[in-house]
């Protein structure tokens, strides 16, 4: 049996990463996300464990990749500004297949925005942010101990899909302080990635013959591992432009080993008085905290109303949630942005089911009433 | 002897090299592996980091364990790399444009830290593989790409940036002496804390052809006039200087401490103050 404790989001997050075994931490320090490598360089000397202030974000993550290389489960903490400048290694990270996770704190944007304002608006980064088609996984809690554990849930998928995996949460959630769960270490199921066996010198770093994920050999012990941001072939070195077709299989690769997991392992979304849900709230993160709180007033009143809220944001599990909203008459989506959630929600409904949006982005939370007002407007729409 | 290292150390099977004819990055290349074959270390243990361009495509014809990295992020991918195993030796294979200018602070902060990262820079003094423009370290007046009226954007001396950003071994070494390349390669590769070399090199197909410098043999012999050791060097007037390449051992000092072993004390302190 653990403990209950009282921490931050953000403590929550420090600290689970290194309960499942984070062992090498570097970061660029950023409001609000700044307390990660805090505690990280507190913490992580006093299990063997590195943490570095690297001078930029880009040179941040490549610290990491380059330490998940050495076999290190690891990790970097960062908000918009710092997450732009990281993307060109993370498309690195995606075309190498380096297990590694991102936290990103969301806070208002664009640019500079709001340094200690919250913000939602990160959505589509995380799934276009680098250049370049690759697949995603996104994980967004919305409690402090769903952090602690999604924490873990990331690194988990990240070694198993060899796959870098992005936690995002806003700055709220960052900060707020919660009673939470603390297990035992040996209460936690780690997933360490799966290391070759057999014979060295007939070792390839990729497979791309079917989705199976290929064992991830460390640097240094005699396997001569090749890496390159180039487009590569299953010995890591580049292909040249007369093989076109090794373009489509590496990719098609990349796809399906998250695809072909993804309903059984991967996907992952409360459902909550969805079963005769006339009304939808779709959202996530702190918002959806709100949007729960809404959904149980508007019962309160009268109106059959549900809440959808994708844990696993990307790949977003569309064909669930299309299955879910059959016979709901209108859907809403409540989010801390102009309507990255909306976007994603339109491809899943009819034409003659109402969708009504609740957007607020001026760095306040979004609250119950405003998500129970929204959710009385959709009630009057007549299919 | 040579062929021994070639079939040792070079997927063969991935030759013959996108290099041009005449490019110096061979020379240099072989000067590595050269030094690298004197050190009798466990070739297991070393790693070879590159970032983008002519000079990072060497890591594509060697038989170790490599890392082909983005545009600058060579140094920065070798940090975290070094930092989570330091058993490893790790050599940075960068040119001028890729550690000097997109790269420059990734280059300026591992001095500082002194971590044991050997960093080889094959300079020629333009981006060759972009077709020849003008990178940080072309001289002033020349003909790129991107200055068709002269460069007139003044240099840097890299050896006295690194030296300047705490490196404690820096020296410069030219394609035209291959020997003491090799010499000083190696006594890089033996130092403990951050080495940098800068190796002096001439790119024939843009830079030379665009300054009407001959063909490679040409740029090779401008180099005889050119070169001058640190020990004539110190004889020398700047006047008599100007236009003249210094190579030779700038720096090799061990009065401060690697970082990996500074690292390992901050280990020490966080078990220290946890049990306490």
């Amino acid at each position: 049996m653990g403990s209950y404790q009282i921490m931050t989001g953000n403590e929550a997050c420090a600290k689970a990463a290194i309960a499942c075994g984070m062992r090498f931490f570097a970061g660029y320090p950023i409001t609000p996300a700044t307390e990660i490598s805090e505690i990280c360089s507190e913490l992580l000397p006093q299990v063997d464990g590195v943490f570095m202030q690297m001078e930029d974000e880009l040179s941040s993550i490549g610290a990491v990749i380059g330490a998940s290389c050495a076999g290190k489960k690891a990790m970097t903490a960062t908000s918009g500004p710092g997450f732009s400048l990281m993307q060109e290694n993370l498309g690195w990270a995606y075309i190498n297949e380096i297990p590694c996770v991102i936290v990103d704190v969301m806070r208002k944007g664009p640019s500079g925005g709001s340094a200690t304002l919250p913000a939602q608006a990160d959505i589509m980064q995380t799934k276009w942010g680098t250049h370049g088609d690759h697949p995603n996984l996104v994980i967004m809690p919305n409690s402090v101990e769903e952090i602690y554990t999604e924490t873990i849930r990331a690194f988990n998928l990240s070694e198993k899909y060899r796959q870098p995996v992005i936690l995002l949460y806003d700055a709220i959630l960052a900060h707020m302080s919660e009673k939470i769960y603390v297990p035992f270490l040996d209460e936690i199921n780690v997933i360490d990635r799966p290391l070759p066996e057999g014979s060295k010198k007939d070792y390839l770093p990729f497979r791309y013959t079917d989705s199976k994920v290929q064992p991830l050999a460390p640097f240094g012990q005699g396997y001569h591992l090749h890496f390159s941001g180039l487009t590569h072939d299953e010995t890591g070195f580049p292909i040249s432009n007369q093989d076109l077709t090794g373009l489509q299989i590496t990719l098609g690769h990349l796809m399906a080993k998250i695809d072909d997991e993804y309903d059984a392992h991967i996907k992952k979304y409360e459902s909550y008085m969805l079963e005769d849900a006339d009304i939808i709230v779709v959202s996530v993160g702190i918002t959806s905290r709100s949007a729960k709180t809404a959904v149980r007033r508007a019962r309160d009143m009268g109106i059959k109303a549900g809440l959808f809220r994708p844990i696993t944001m990307w790949p977003f599990p569309h064909h669930d949630f299309s299955q879910i909203n059959l016979v709901c008459k209108a859907v809403v989506t409540a989010e801390m942005n102009i309507g990255q959630l909306n976007q994603v929600v339109t491809e899943d409904i009819d034409r003659n089911q109402k969708l009504v949006m609740k957007n607020l982005y001026d760095g306040n939370p979004i609250r119950d009433v405003d998500i129970l007002n929204s959710i009385i407007e959709a009630n009057k729409y007549e299919q | 002897m040579n062929n021994d290292i070639y079939t040792k150390y070079l997927a063969l099977d991935k030759m013959p090299t996108m290099w041009c004819p005449g490019c110096g990055n061979g020379i240099v290349l072989q000067s590595i592996l050269r030094a690298v074959d004197e050190l009798n270390v466990d070739r297991d243990k070393v790693v070879f980091v590159s970032g983008i361009g002519c000079s990072s495509r060497a890591v594509n014809y060697l038989d170790f364990d490599c890392m082909h990295t983005n545009h600058g992020r060579a140094i920065a991918f070798a940090t975290g790399l070094k930092m989570a195993n330091p058993d490893l030796h790790v050599i940075v294979l960068t040119g001028d444009g890729d550690c000097a200018s997109i790269g420059g602070n990734h280059l300026i902060h591992a001095c500082r830290r002194n971590i044991d990262l050997t960093i080889i820079c094959m300079n020629n003094s333009n981006y060759g593989m972009t077709g020849g423009q003008y990178s940080p370290t072309t001289p002033i007046g020349s003909q790129t790409k991107t200055s068709v009226y002269g460069s007139y954007e003044p240099p840097f001396d890299l050896c006295k940036l690194t030296e300047s950003a705490g490196a404690t071994y820096v020296a410069r070494a030219a394609t035209y002496y291959p020997l003491q390349m090799k010499e000083l390669i190696r006594k890089a590769l033996q130092h403990h804390g951050l080495s940098f070399v800068d190796c002096a090199s001439d790119c024939p197909s843009l830079f030379g052809r665009l300054n009407r410098l001959g063909d490679a043999g040409q740029m090779m012999l401008r180099w005889k006039d050119r070169l001058v050791s640190i020990q004539k060097a110190q004889s020398l007037s700047e006047e008599e200087l100007e236009n003249k390449v210094v190579w030779g051992e700038f720096v090799n000092k061990d009065n401060r401490k690697e970082y990996c072993d500074i690292y390992a004390e901050n280990i020490a302190k966080a078990k220290e103050a946890a049990n306490g």
